[in-house]
């Protein structure tokens, strides 16, 4: 009987196809995508059944974190730009262009102005300590958030107002935001939640 | 080193030989690495999920006019004080002499009360959905005839009033049982002196 020969068989796979489906789902996540934003703090937000979907452009964003800190941002790097001028002139602090610029990098920020000029020349990893964010003031005797609030509003007028804030936030803090806003005259507003489940009604 | 001379040998031979005809075969191992890591990045770093938003209007600061002012009667008004640890208050009509209910926020707490209070309007909004599931109704009409039923004026008026010690989540917790009792008028309002002391005498 002869031997029959064990055919060697190259191991030489064809890739090509694979390259095609890798490449047609990086295109899509590519076109798909939207970066998450860089946020300062984590904040986890209540749920709701609501199911209007937060637009993107024009957005004013205040963040309230679960120890009661108030961060303040609006979109777009040229809107920033103006807001940190005009606030800068309000509040008397002079900052240099490298620190507008800075600024206008950042989504949400959470500094008093007199806080802001230390805070924007600290390296990019030691700006999310949570020493070095020191909250908006909101409270009555010293409301610089709704300085803020106006200037943006100044900046750009198609603006409009979310508030994202912790779960665990107390209620006095939202009450003061709210009350800040309220003095402006500011009475629509959005409030960023989850999605859950739909409820069950018997 | 190696290489150089061995290429310089075989350029030589490559005179004389005819011209190799390469294969146009390319390994796309290195490609395909490339992708799956430029797919990774970009699945790590996007949010898919856009986050909900629930829309509130607050009455503005200015002063409102006598004749502007809704006067809510005694009947349909509800009361809800959110407390400490997530418990809830409530109770119907004036404050003084009021009685005050506990409860809380699971589906057969605070919501039972409100949808048997506003059983009339969220049983037509019901329907008004059953309808629009059933007949494809256009979103305009569907939204023209729901805040037809909403307006109705024996629907209930619904005060929240937050303490001190509740949370956010209370509050939008609150808000969210209004969205789906359907119940249209409602305010957060402040927690005030005969609220504090209705409170107060419940307290141990």
């Amino acid at each position: 009987m002869p031997k029959a020969k064990i055919k060697r068989k190259s191991t030489w796979v064809d890739m090509t196809a694979m390259c095609d489906v890798a490449f047609l789902l990086l295109t899509f996540f590519m076109l798909t995508s939207n970066f998450t934003k860089k946020e300062p703090v984590l904040v986890a937000t209540p749920t709701s059944v609501s199911e209007i979907k937060i637009p993107e452009t024009n957005i004013m964003t205040i963040l309230v974190d679960k120890t009661g800190k108030v961060y303040f941002g609006i979109d777009g790097q040229e809107k920033r730009k103006l807001l940190i001028e005009k606030m800068a002139s309000i509040y008397k602090v002079s900052l240099t262009p490298d620190e507008i610029k800075k600024y206008t990098l950042l989504e949400l920020v959470g500094n008093p102005m007199q806080a802001m000029q230390a805070y924007l020349r600290l390296p990019a990893d030691a700006r999310d300590l949570p020493q070095n964010n020191l909250g908006i003031p909101a409270d009555s005797t010293n409301n610089e958030f709704k300085e803020w609030v106006k200037s943006a509003r100044e900046v750009n007028p198609d603006l409009r107002i979310a508030i994202k804030a912790d779960e665990k936030t107390p209620y006095p803090i939202i009450k003061q935001v709210m009350k800040s806003l309220q003095q402006l005259d500011e009475s629509r507003y959005n409030l960023i939640t989850k999605l859950e489940g739909a409820p069950g009604r018997e | 080193m190696a290489e150089i001379s061995q290429d310089s040998g075989s350029h030589k031979k490559g005179k004389k030989r005819r011209a190799k005809k390469l294969t146009t075969r390319i390994d796309l191992t290195p490609m395909v690495d490339l992708g799956f890591l430029l797919i990774t990045f970009f699945m790590l770093t996007t949010s898919l999920i856009k986050p909900q938003t629930m829309e509130i209007t607050m009455p503005s600061d200015k002063k409102v006019l006598e004749e502007d002012q809704t006067v809510a009667k005694a009947s349909q008004a509800i009361s809800i004080i959110l407390a400490k640890d997530d418990v809830v208050y409530y109770y119907f009509g004036k404050t003084e002499g009021a009685k005050l209910i506990k409860t809380n926020y699971a589906p057969d707490g605070l919501r039972k009360i409100l949808l048997e209070k506003n059983y009339d309007v969220a049983k037509q909004v019901e329907d008004l959905k059953a309808e629009k599931i059933r007949t494809h109704m256009k979103e305009e009409d569907y939204q023209k005839k729901l805040s037809s039923i909403r307006a109705n004026k024996n629907a209930p008026v619904v005060r929240i009033m937050a303490t001190d010690d509740s949370n956010y989540k209370n509050l939008v917790d609150a808000l969210d049982e209004m969205n789906i009792c359907s119940i249209s008028r409602y305010a957060i309002v402040d927690f005030d002196e005969p609220d504090k002391q209705l409170i107060a005498t419940l307290a141990p």
